[in-house]
């Protein structure tokens, strides 16, 4: 923690260097997104030019659409006098969204409140451990079809199906949440304890006054990885759930059409990688409003 | 006795695991209300441990320790002693204000009433200002001085110091060495406290205890005494060189014999069971 080390005050940031930072930061991502453009394109045309092949792969058309033919794809009709793609895509975003929110959510809480058992009761800890280990070891395709038989019967109308994909989503995200809780919980400086103590605070106090704000930055570095993991969970539940209306159904059927129409499929991933990004951007700002530590304990 | 021992020690007695060392051998002690007693020894005599025998952080192996009449478990469930640590640890996610106001709110104490409390606590330790700061803003010294009003926000009749001003240069230990005579004084509550430099344990005690090389006994016990209130001028006085000295000579007594257990060396132990 940052005690008698950090001696000097520091200075705030000027509103100047502020902005200059988010200008220096913009300018990274768009030299980053046009390096990566200028890779798959040289990468195509060198490809293409020479006949070169890489084992089996061969660029062209089909391996490799061109990045702005995606793109274009997106403002095309989806099937002959249909909707935009963009438009069919935008909803099953949308529906996938609802699952994995709803996963997410599902998740973190359990693995919070499992986090924190584990954390309280050691004997817990050591019997049930390697078991919740395991659980992950379980390829997610294996147990999704189990998901859906088991919940959907028991599920109300209004959550059928979505939500045994929620479920399943769910079992993504709680297992990183969960341990990082536990070593967030577990891994507070001793002597802030021995005040703790000195005050005679009760275990309930200890853990919202001290343990839980000591481990936020442990609980989110876990949010981030589990929120694009629950946006992944949800895509493949919605396979064994047979579910049409999200991204799942959506790469499933542009699949089937892919040696006509590959951009299709390119351009439903996009939407999907796009999806993940923004799950996790809302779990880093509520990290930059939740999390008020010292410089260096922010990951 | 005429005024009942705010802390009192009877044999008491810690060792580490079955016949592991012994870290405290057979201390008695007792803390008059309004004292500030120092405890002075090389490292690894004990001392440390001892404030947390008596803050009941630390169990004692065998010996009786009564805080404020009552045992030292019942004291700090009553909340009866404030401590203060080598490092401040102060909670980097709350504010200056909120680090204070902590115990407040483990108290129970209503808003407007933590607010008022905290006002009057940061113009004690000269932090105003400071409040909605976060710690690592701090330097080192502000920092203990946030702890310490931490320490004093529920006025407790004890104050417990580790080694509060250790980690500190030696101008702003001086200029905390002040201050903390100033609250001492302002408060009226007991303190004891733990340091290995001789010049402040006299400086601010009224008495200053040396503790011997482990296992750790009372070698002595060194009357402080200088006049109050103290200041700069102190430091300056032929009489405060000869309780250096003294001290200095108590601990060089007590730190000779590393190993053995010399029989003279029980007649540098001053007994404070009869005043």
């Amino acid at each position: 923690m940052a005690y008698a080390a950090s001696a000097t005050a520091r200075p705030p940031l000027l509103d100047r260097e502020r902005t200059r930072n988010a200008a220096a930061s913009v300018g990274l991502f768009l030299a980053v997104l046009i390096a990566l453009w200028a890779l798959w394109e040289g990468f195509k045309a060198f490809g293409e030019s020479t006949g070169l092949r890489l084992g089996q792969f061969e660029a062209n058309d089909r391996t490799m659409p061109h990045i702005h033919d995606i793109v274009s794809t997106l403002f095309e009709p989806s099937r002959r006098n249909g909707p935009l793609l963009i438009d069919v895509l935008w909803d099953a975003a949308l529906f996938t969204a609802k699952e994995a929110a709803v996963g997410f959510t599902l998740g973190a809480l359990i693995g919070f409140v499992l986090g924190a058992l584990l954390a309280h009761f050691v004997l817990l800890q050591r019997g049930f451990l390697p078991y919740i280990v395991a659980s992950q070891t379980i390829p997610i395709l294996a147990v999704a079809p189990m998901v859906v038989v088991w919940v959907n019967p028991r599920l109300p109308p209004g959550l059928k199906d979505w939500g045994a994909v929620a479920v399943i989503s769910a079992y993504l995200t709680f297992f990183p949440v969960a341990i990082n809780t536990l070593r967030g919980l577990t891994s507070v400086d001793p002597r802030a304890l021995e005040l703790m103590r000195s005050y005679a605070a009760g275990s309930w106090k200890v853990l919202w006054k001290l343990r839980v704000p000591a481990a936020l930055p442990f609980i989110f570095a876990a949010l981030k990885i589990a929120a694009p993991a629950s946006v992944v969970g949800a895509i493949i539940g919605e396979l064994p759930a047979s579910i049409q209306n999200g991204l799942g159904g959506a790469i499933l059927n542009f699949n089937q059409y892919y040696v006509t129409a590959p951009t299709r499929l390119w351009a439903t991933n996009l939407i999907a990688a796009l999806l993940g990004i923004s799950f996790f951007l809302v779990v880093l700002l509520a990290e930059r409003l939740a999390v008020r530590r010292a410089p260096e304990h922010v990951a | 006795m005429s005024e009942q021992a705010v802390v009192s020690l009877r044999n008491v007695t810690k060792s580490f695991g079955a016949g592991g060392v012994t870290e405290l051998q057979s201390i008695d002690l007792d803390v008059r209300p309004g004292e500030f007693v120092s405890l002075i020894g090389p490292s690894g005599c004990g001392k440390s441990t001892l404030l947390r025998v008596v803050g009941d952080l630390v169990e004692p192996s065998s010996g009786e320790v009564i805080v404020n009449g009552k045992s030292a478990r019942q004291a700090r469930r009553d909340r009866d002693y404030g401590i203060v640590f080598q490092d401040a640890v102060l909670y980097d996610w709350r504010t200056v204000e909120k680090n204070i106001a902590l115990p407040l709110e483990l108290l129970g104490w209503d808003k407007g009433r933590q607010t008022e409390r905290v006002r009057e606590l940061l113009e004690l330790v000269e932090l105003q200002g400071f409040g909605s700061h976060r710690p690592w803003q701090l330097s080192g010294g502000m920092q203990q001085r946030v702890s310490i009003a931490r320490a004093l926000s529920f006025a407790p009749a004890l104050l417990l110091m580790d080694e509060p001003f250790g980690a500190l240069d030696e101008m702003t230990r001086e200029r905390l060495n002040s201050e903390l005579l100033r609250i001492w004084q302002a408060s009226g509550s007991t303190v004891i406290f733990v340091t290995h430099s001789i010049s402040e344990a006299v400086f601010l005690s009224t008495r200053t205890v040396v503790m011997s090389r482990r296992p750790g006994r009372i070698a002595a016990i060194v009357d402080v005494d200088l006049a109050q209130p103290r200041n700069a001028d102190t430091r300056e006085e032929p009489r405060f060189f000869e309780l250096v000295t003294e001290v200095r000579d108590r601990l060089r007594e007590g730190g000779l014999d590393e190993e053995s257990t010399a029989p003279g060396e029980g007649e540098l132990v001053v007994s404070e069971e009869t005043p």
